[in-house]
């Protein structure tokens, strides 16, 4: 059966042919990150917990002191502009394959139980997406395999260490679970409702998703805290709101949070790294104005429909 | 309450600007000291969250087809198209993707457009043309906004739109948490309650995206 392990074989084969190329071209530091996060790939399930632990510790080690840098040249703009012109349309063309691969996989998959891991139908088909638009790609563009893993690399170098960002936040959550932080927060958070007022203790409900979702850069972690903090004895059980309109709505009021934080990297941080933005925090600063007004609509929701 | 000392040190951390990968290592530890974990528990933790969290890292395997395709002149391809198409605004662009991907994650197609997947290699040099066409000359400054423009548009179609499909994750958790105070609920009940924010999601952020189509006309329109 193809489940997510042969995604992570092709994905670490991906991340060593990146490492390869850092060889080859002397930038050690890059080619050292790569190489372990190929290791993570082929290998993270063998390493056992401490050996993953020690991992983490050298791609670290690499991102903040190993002076990486960019690597691999990228093609003249006034050549672009003519190879442009000669392909036309199916630059869009290749690049419409990933999705509407990963799309069709995700339905097909999940028809052949037997063959495919359905529950993980979408990354399959997306890594199938990649395989196929690589093909194609190499064919109508006369490209050699070489061409697209050295552009590859020279985007994901100028991505570097925030490459990991979101999977090193994940970890902190964990760390963050076993010592007990949301219950501290949840304590707090009690502290500051004001007493007898309804519309209060739902923005307090909703903010409080909003500044939580900040801190942990996921919603799901400040969702459990605060609904059994507020939510549930507060809003459900002292109040009768609806239960169903309290936690659907103040999950989006924690997505709003969602927003306003660097902690989402995978959101925030690593697509300002992949748009080659100076300001890391580019894309925070357009979502701003939309996440405030969004995430006082959703308190006014559930004050409005949830307490008839 | 000692526990929370590991936000506060994040929090610092990100303001003044410290390496992100060391400030996030600094407040596990902090964290895992103060609730009396030993070091190795800690790294532990860390290491086993980390190799749990690989499916995210997954989506890297695009770039060698962005980078193929960018090389062969993709950006510049996008630039030629939208020169030509009469009409075509950032805003109205965004908002077209916008609506798109709402609708996609609202049938649970989350991982099929993304900011590796679709904003790099198409929505961004679109979006980067259409406002080159409406408020002539951009600098680099103005490119970078509107590049931001177009991974914010991604963020906010997909997070307000996914919890409209019944069997996403987070209306999952919510079903899950809520039995365990013994209130039963099926996944529909929950997931319309996500339409009215998702429609909320769509004004505002469409208001603001039609905003910036106004301001860069009158740009175009100056001196």
């Amino acid at each position: 059966m193809i489940t997510l392990h042969w995604v992570y074989a092709l994905t670490g084969a991906v991340f060593a042919a990146f490492a390869l190329l850092g060889v080859t071209d002397r930038r050690l530091a890059n080619a050292a990150f790569w190489a372990l996060l190929a290791l993570s790939m082929w290998a993270g399930d063998a390493l056992g917990d401490v050996g993953n632990g020690v991992l983490v510790l050298g791609l670290v080690g690499l991102g903040a002191f190993g002076r990486m840098g960019r690597g691999g040249s990228e093609v003249p703009a006034a050549e672009r502009q003519d190879r442009a012109a000669r392909f036309g349309n199916r630059l869009f063309a290749i690049a419409l394959i990933i999705p509407a691969v990963a799309l069709i996989g995700t339905f097909l998959f999940k028809q052949a139980p037997g063959w495919f891991d359905g529950k993980q139908a979408t990354l399959i088909a997306l890594a199938l997406g990649v395989l196929v638009a690589l093909a194609a790609g190499c064919a109508l563009l006369r490209a050699g395999p070489l061409v697209p893993l050295q552009q590859g690399r020279r985007l994901m170098d100028s991505v570097g260490w925030a490459a990991i960002l979101p999977q090193m936040l994940a970890s902190l959550g964990a760390v963050f679970a076993l010592a007990g932080v949301g219950d501290a927060v949840g304590l707090l958070v009690r502290q500051t409702i004001p007493q007898g007022s309804l519309l209060g203790a739902v923005a307090a409900y909703g903010v409080g998703m909003a500044l939580f979702t900040m801190v942990m850069g996921n919603a799901f972690a400040a969702f459990p805290v605060m609904t059994a903090a507020i939510g549930v004895p507060l809003l459900i059980r002292a109040y009768g709101g609806d239960p169903a309109i309290v936690c659907a709505v103040g999950m989006l009021a924690g997505f709003c949070g969602t927003l306003l934080t660097p902690m989402a990297a995978n959101f925030n941080l690593v697509p300002a790294a992949l748009l080659e933005l100076k300001d890391r925090h580019g894309v925070i600063r357009r979502q701003v104005g939309t996440a405030i007004p969004l995430l006082v609509v959703n308190i006014l929701l559930i004050y409005w429909l949830a307490f008839p | 309450m000692w526990v929370l000392l590991g936000i506060a040190a994040i929090v610092a951390g990100f303001l003044l600007r410290f390496h992100p990968l060391l400030v996030i290592l600094v407040s596990a530890a902090v964290t895992g000291v103060a609730a009396g974990l030993d070091p190795v528990a800690i790294l532990a933790a860390l290491g086993r969250a980390f190799n749990d969290a690989r499916y995210v890292s997954i989506i890297w395997i695009v770039l060698p087809v962005v980078g193929l395709l960018e090389a062969n002149g993709l950006q510049e391809r996008a630039r030629g198209l939208i020169g030509r198409m009469r009409g075509a605004t950032v805003g109205r662009f965004l908002i077209f993707y916008l609506l798109v991907r709402q609708g996609l994650a609202a049938v649970g197609l989350t991982s099929i457009a993304g900011h590796a997947q679709t904003v790099r290699p198409l929505v961004a040099p679109i979006a980067e043309a259409a406002a080159e066409a409406q408020g002539g000359a951009l600098d680099e400054a103005d490119r970078e906004e509107i590049r931001a423009w177009a991974a914010a548009t991604d963020n906010i179609g997909l997070f307000f739109g996914e919890d409209i499909f019944l069997a996403i994750g987070s209306i999952l958790l919510i079903k899950g948490l809520l039995e365990q105070y013994g209130i039963m609920l099926e996944p529909l009940q929950l997931s319309v309650w996500a339409i009215p924010t998702a429609i909320a999601a769509l004004v505002i952020h469409g208001f603001r995206l039609w905003r910036l189509d106004r301001r860069l006309k009158r740009r175009g329109a100056g001196p």
